[in-house]
């Protein structure tokens, strides 16, 4: 197993090399186009014109006698413009709505090439053997001859593409202002809908129309998690179907029995799944821990305005308090309460003398300082502004206390006019 | 009432539109004069953005046609600029302030030609005029409504154009911003531009715009000011919606505008 994985790897089989190229060029087209028809919201029409391929595929079979694929190629572009025209008819002429069309035109297509392989399987002709491969696809399957042309199609694709970079992303985003300013709306999406069928009809082979939507989409899916940019977006979505498309092509090398297509789209889900969860700022955990972080704040600024507060009453900064004092001052679990302490020592906000008498250190007590003035601050200005009663203003401030940032808290110092009591007449502690 | 104008720069001529057959915008035939602000009025599903579609080339009508400074749309479209209503777009799209204001300088570069750098600079100095220069390198999903809409007011300045439509570019605006937008838009129209203008707060309707067109399906009225918004047309205009009529009429007699209909509204 593992020798056999270095041999696909150094690509000393020129026929490895050949269909590795291919399947991973696909992968790539696809990907990029696939993030147009993905930002148009076109995916279930890319699902559907995927199913629409196969009763071209099998008709260019019976009309040609041939498994050329220029042939099965030509016959899934056709079906698969159809399908398209279909969908569009069905949504202009009736009140069927689009997802109901789209449904329709999928489930009907697919069924008739169903029906057509089965016929060509019953016929006998032994030519047919391997045409059931275009159901879930097999890399292996692709000869080379055959890379030259999918190839090509996909280096047009990607050129096309790159070409129209500017005003196909304008139309996504916005159609009828892109036409206002005298874009040809209508002959992009044309080029578009074209690629996304040619883009289809040369993955069926590799991954099979059941799952080519999948190549399609999910690249696209993926990298949108981790970019705002449209072209790094595209550059990552091409990177993903690339690599996904080479993972199936070693699999089909490694298991011929195998479909190559399940394959792709399991390494592609599990990329896109990776990118729901990792990615920065917009996957799950990024977002997770962002909340934990907030969290370990207020829980130290409370525990600091906590001495502060002590500190206050009895006029005297950095006399040591114990863990029941500061729980006496501000109620939390006594779990949460230890860990803020030690977390707060480690930062050099606390000192930690001796058992459990704890501190402020300088630091500690400005931090403490500065939320005591934020609270009060934004209490006067709820009372002020908003014209909140003073009993009322609490909880809000609670809240506040640890969001504002130092900019807007000079900004409501000069809206409030250097104030020095809050609505409870407490001092506004400034730090000089 | 329907004033016509005298050297029009945009003349609709029995314009209708159907959407599945039904009548959305019933022969509308109007002309609006070179520099004016105008305001384009009407009850929710009247047909505004429709009209506005319409004469943009966006929706087929099913009669009739439209000429701007005298000629079809297609002849004159780097004079002719848009504002589409900010909900009309996905705001999830990955792209960021800069890059949709720079969308409006595409007829001037054209297909296939990058941004200049004084498309830049003049980008730029259009979201200055929106107040939004600090925002240019924000992505578009983190924009409030409001900045949203402001975005694309500046992505229409980037045009350098005559003549604008603009579909309700206050909403959602601010007090504050909607008066320095309202200052800039003066400021173009004392440069000769024309801007046609889907408003729905009927109060400031009367203090910003300078000509009227009144839709529900129909054209109720289109002409100036002082001919055409008073009472009767409003009510004509707006039906049955009562209480908002009781605050106009308040209005027009605080204004000593003309009172056609003498009928009592309370
Ligand atoms: N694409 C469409 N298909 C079918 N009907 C439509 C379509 N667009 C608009 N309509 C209908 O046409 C009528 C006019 O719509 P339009 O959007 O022009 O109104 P509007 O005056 O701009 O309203 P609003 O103040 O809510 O923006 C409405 O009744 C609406 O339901
Ligand atoms: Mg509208």
């Amino acid at each position: 197993m593992w020798n056999q994985v270095m041999e696909f790897w150094s690509f000393n089989d020129l026929n490895v090399r050949y269909v590795t190229l291919g399947v991973c060029l696909i992968g790539i087209s696809t990907a990029i186009v696939g993030c147009f028809t993905f930002l148009k919201k076109k995916a279930l029409v890319g699902d559907a014109i995927a199913h629409a391929a196969l009763p071209g595929v099998c008709l260019g079979f019976m009309l040609f006698d041939s498994k050329n694929p220029i042939v099965l190629l030509g016959g899934a572009f056709v079906t698969g413009w159809i399908s398209l025209l279909a969908i569009d008819l069905i949504t202009a002429k009736t009140k069927i709505k689009s997802d109901t069309s789209i449904g329709l035109v999928l489930s009907i297509f697919f069924g008739i090439g169903i029906l057509l392989l089965t016929a060509i399987q019953r016929s006998g002709n032994a030519a047919q053997s391997g045409l059931d491969k275009f159901l879930f696809g097999k890399a292996a399957s692709i000869l080379p001859e055959d890379v030259y042309i999918l190839g090509s199609v996909g280096l047009v694709l990607i050129c096309t593409i790159l070409l129209f970079f500017k005003p196909l992303s304008m139309v996504a985003f916005d159609p009828g202002y892109a036409k206002s300013i005298g874009i040809p709306v209508g002959l992009l999406e044309l080029i578009l809908s074209t690629l996304t069928v040619l883009a289809v009809a040369t993955g069926i082979q590799a991954v099979g129309v059941v799952l080519m939507a999948a190549l399609l989409i999910t690249p696209a899916i993926a990298a949108r998690y981790w970019t705002d940019r449209l072209w790094l977006m595209v550059l990552l979505a091409a990177l993903f179907g690339g690599f996904s498309g080479t993972m199936g092509a070693m699999v089909s090398y490694l298991a011929p029995a195998m479909p190559t297509g399940p394959w792709i789209v399991v390494v592609i889900s599990i990329i896109a799944f990776l990118s729901i969860l990792f990615a920065p700022r917009k996957g799950f955990v990024a977002r997770r821990l962002k909340l934990v972080r907030h969290r370990n704040k207020v829980l130290h600024e409370n525990i600091l305005k906590a001495f502060y507060h002590l500190a206050e009453e009895d006029a005297s900064f950095y006399q040591a308090r114990t863990a029941q004092e500061i729980y006496n001052r501000r109620p939390m679990p006594q779990k949460m309460l230890a860990k803020g302490l030690q977390s707060l020592k480690r930062k050099d906000l606390l000192k930690n003398e001796s058992g459990d008498y704890w501190r402020l250190t300088k630091q500690g007590k400005e931090i403490g300082q500065r939320i005591v003035r934020i609270h009060r601050l934004w209490e006067l200005y709820l009372q002020r502004f908003l014209k909140m009663a003073p009993d009322h203003v609490h909880p809000d401030a609670d809240a506040m206390e640890h969001i504002i940032s130092p900019e807007l808290e000079a900004l409501l110092v000069d809206e409030l006019g250097n104030p020095q009591r809050d609505p409870h007449d407490r001092e506004i502690p400034y730090n000089n | 009432m329907i004033i016509q104008a005298e050297n029009p720069v945009v003349e609709v001529h029995n314009l209708s539109v159907t959407y599945h057959n039904k009548p959305v915008l019933w022969e509308a035939d109007f002309s609006i004069p070179a520099g004016n602000l105008v305001g384009i009025l009407g009850p929710n599903g009247a047909g505004k953005t429709t009209l506005i579609k319409a004469i943009m080339n966006l929706v087929d009508p099913s009669s009739g046609y439209v000429k701007l400074f005298d000629r079809p749309l297609d002849e004159v479209r780097p004079r002719v600029s848009y504002v589409p209503q900010k909900e009309s777009v996905d705001w999830d799209f990955p792209t960021n302030v800069l890059d949709v204001v720079l969308m409006g300088r595409f007829g001037k570069r054209g297909f296939f030609r990058s941004w200049t750098r004084k498309d830049k600079e003049i980008a730029l100095a259009c979201l200055e005029k929106v107040g939004m220069q600090d925002f240019q390198k924000r992505q578009i999903s983190q924009l409030s409504g409001g900045q949203q809409q402001r975005v694309f007011l500046a992505r229409s300045l980037a045009q350098e154009a005559d003549l604008y439509f603009m579909d309700e570019p206050f909403a959602g605006i601010d007090a504050a911003t909607e008066d320095s937008i309202l200052k800039l838009l003066l400021e173009m129209r004392s440069m000769g531009k024309t801007l046609l203008i889907v408003h729905h707060d009927l109060q400031s309707a009367f203090e910003y715009f300078d000509w009227f067109v009144f839709l529900n399906t129909r054209l109720v009225a289109s002409g100036p000011k002082a001919e055409v918004f008073n009472r009767e047309i409003l009510q004509e205009t707006y039906g049955s919606k009562l209480t908002l009529l009781h605050t106009i009429s308040n209005l027009l007699t605080k204004e000593g505008l003309p009172m056609r209909d003498e009928t009592d509204l309370e």
